[in-house]
């Protein structure tokens, strides 16, 4: 069974998914910091593919693109660090990566890298979903890969349900209109597009990201939906961790407590 | 026919590979652009300013002295002559009102060489319009003039602090800041590049160049159609516009100057033809200059409107079927056909047209072949590159 479908049939409530960048903040931390997330007590690993130009991403997660990239840090040398890491992490993991670094390397080949390694599941943010369902969901599935999408408050209601009927795995809620990182509080304005989707009764599972940082705000999003994505917040405080595994562990805890 | 499909296409290359963030922004302009442009209420006022306040139609002159020089019947097409010192204002003021007509109260815009961006802000004071331009720290640094007149002009001129600081990384801030308000902004994107519809609607904008160019062809030559026509590629707007409405004439030579920089395989270089691969660069499927893992490659071009790692889809398109041929231009040629240009016919060009005028020496032609070269833009704004090259 996929480890994020059977993450969500046995916890629908405050799941935390945490997104780093690979190779980030040094080249070989990939799995270590993998491994300080499943200790600190998050639910999923979302690891992040650097790219030159990643568009839908603030200064932050920008920036860790880049040290990763001066770091090394490739696809294939991505596909290295993550053979065998089954033995040491057991979390579900999403691989988070713009379209045009997974074409170069083959989307079939990426895919089947993907299964072989243990991932289960991909983020692909300048995919939009017809090209997906026209060109590669019949690739995605043969692999056993759950695809995620990505929905804004301006999203509209006809389109979230197709992206609902679209999808097995987690529907991914942009909290505002903003890239990562980009704004510290919860809005009412956000809390209304919360619920109004909250109302809908999707079928699958709800995760809000871009702006949560800390307990409260992770408390907050979880009231509208199924749990949260910290992205931006996890990177500035790794980005100068002296100790790498206790000071991830510690955050989460903070977060979860 | 080379044409775009109705997915966005034009062959291979196009589409719209966008955050779902912008997805609401892209539909809401690919259902309406066409039959806003097309109302005769928007023709009427998009006639009219490009009449009185553009300067059109810009002349089609007889480059006497070039022509002798290098034997063959040349013209050049005007664009310098518009109202800002280039093409670009031709599509900003297509995108300024059809802005309008979407209930947008602000404008983003980005810029490499400034002229898009002092367009913009030109357009933006024309319709009391808030207009934010985003533009490479380095370019800033290069272009200072430019930056000055958009400031002048009421525009708020934002550095973009990442990558190479150039024209990339200006569009990738633009599209964040589109993410960051989609709903009262419209993001005016200065070439023929971006998410479908953004690359056939500007090149319809610029298409008006080579509308002019038939009919004043045809008045001084009697016929409609040059042997060739030479315009620079950077994304491929006033490309795009002076090939537009040849693109099915196949007895009329489509020829692209890119920008080689120091040598296409210096390794400072922006000659995308001829090192890039297909690959996703800015919302659609185009021919970039990217490392074999996928990252965008930081190009280098003396010319600040040049310096750009890809293409237009529709440029990776005539490539791709042999359409159009492409020519490397190196900085020091450009150069010194600027100078040429000054001299034979009291016209200092822009840097990036400088590299259309340096064409004319690495094509063959037969004596007396009519050639039209697109002028798209004036020198002003290069005066500090000139001085500082010093070669005249």
């Amino acid at each position: 069974m996929n480890r994020i479908h059977y993450l969500f049939n046995t916890k629908q409530d405050r799941v935390l998914s945490i997104y780093f960048t690979a190779g980030f903040p040094k080249l070989e931390d990939t799995i270590p910091v993998m491994e300080a997330i499943e200790a600190g007590g998050a639910d999923i690993i979302e690891i992040g593919i650097p790219y030159s130009d990643p568009i839908a991403d603030g200064p932050t997660i920008q920036d860790s693109n880049m040290i990763a990239l001066e770091n090394g840090m490739s696809m294939k040398k991505l596909f290295e660090q993550l053979k065998g890491f089954r033995a040491k992490v057991h979390l579900p993991v999403v691989l988070m990566g713009y379209l045009n670094p997974i074409m170069q390397f083959g989307m079939e080949e990426f895919c089947k890298k993907c299964k072989e390694v243990g991932v289960d599941g991909l983020i692909v943010p300048d995919l939009p979903m017809q090209q997906y369902l026209d060109e590669y969901k019949s690739l995605f599935d043969s692999y056993g890969l759950v695809n995620t999408f990505l929905i804004s408050p301006q999203t509209s209601e006809k389109r979230i349900r197709e992206i609902d009927e679209n999808t097995d795995g987690f529907i991914y809620m942009v909290s505002s209109h903003s890239i990562t990182g980009a704004k510290a509080d919860i809005s009412e304005e956000q809390i209304a597009y919360f619920e109004r989707v909250k109302a809908m009764n999707l079928k699958n599972p709800r995760l809000i990201g871009f702006g949560i940082s800390d307990a409260q705000t992770f408390t907050t999003a979880s009231k509208y939906s199924n749990g949260a994505i910290i992205g931006s917040a996890f990177i500035k405080k790794i980005k100068d961790a002296q100790n790498l595994n206790q000071d991830i562990q510690d955050y989460i805890q903070s977060v979860i407590r | 026919m080379i044409r775009v499909d109705e997915k966005g296409f034009y062959g291979k290359f196009g589409g719209a590979y966008i955050p779902e963030m912008l997805h609401p922004n892209i539909e809401e302009l690919r259902d309406n652009y066409e039959a806003i442009v097309a109302s005769p209420e928007f023709q009427q006022e998009f006639q009219t300013l490009l009449r009185d306040f553009v300067g059109r139609p810009t002349p089609l002159y007889f480059a006497n002295r070039l022509s002798e020089k290098y034997g063959a019947k040349i013209y050049l097409k005007r664009e310098d002559l518009c109202h800002t010192g280039a093409h670009k204002v031709n599509n900003t003021v297509g995108q300024i009102l059809l802005a309008k007509r979407l209930g947008k109260k602000r404008i983003i815009a980005e810029t490499g060489a400034g002229q898009h961006g002092v367009a913009t802000a030109t357009v933006c004071a024309l319709m009391g319009m808030d207009c934010t331009v985003y533009m490479g720290e380095l370019d800033i640094q290069r272009q200072r003039p430019n930056v000055e007149r958009m400031r002048i002009l009421g525009a708020k001129v934002v550095p973009a602090t990442s990558g190479s600081k150039t024209l990339k990384d200006a569009t990738n801030e633009a599209m964040r800041a589109w993410i960051n308000d989609p709903v009262g902004t419209h993001y005016i994107i200065g070439s023929v590049v971006g998410p479908h519809p953004y690359p056939e609607m500007v090149a319809r904008f610029q298409s008006v160049i080579s509308e002019e160019m038939k009919w004043q062809l045809k008045q001084k030559e009697g016929r409609e159609n040059p042997d060739a026509v030479i315009a620079c590629v950077g994304g491929g707007s006033n490309a795009a516009g002076a090939f537009y409405h040849y693109y099915n004439t196949p007895e009329v030579r489509l020829i692209a100057a890119e920008a080689a920089g120091l040598g296409v395989y210096s390794g400072k270089s922006a000659a995308t033809t001829a090192l890039g691969t297909p690959g996703i660069l800015h919302g659609s499927k185009t021919i970039l200059m990217q490392t074999e893992d996928g990252q965008v490659v930081e190009p280098h071009s003396i010319s600040a409107g040049l310096d750009y790692p890809g293409i237009g889809p529709v440029h990776a398109h005539l490539f791709d079927i042999g359409r159009a041929e492409f020519v490397a231009v190196e900085d020091e040629d450009a150069m010194k056909a600027g100078i040429l240009l000054s001299r034979t016919e009291g016209i200092i060009p822009a840097i990036e047209t400088a590299h259309a005028i340096h064409a004319l020496n690495m094509i063959e032609y037969r004596k007396d072949d009519v050639i039209v070269i697109n002028l798209s833009g004036r020198g002003d704004k290069d005066l500090e590159t000139y001085i500082k090259w010093g070669g005249y």
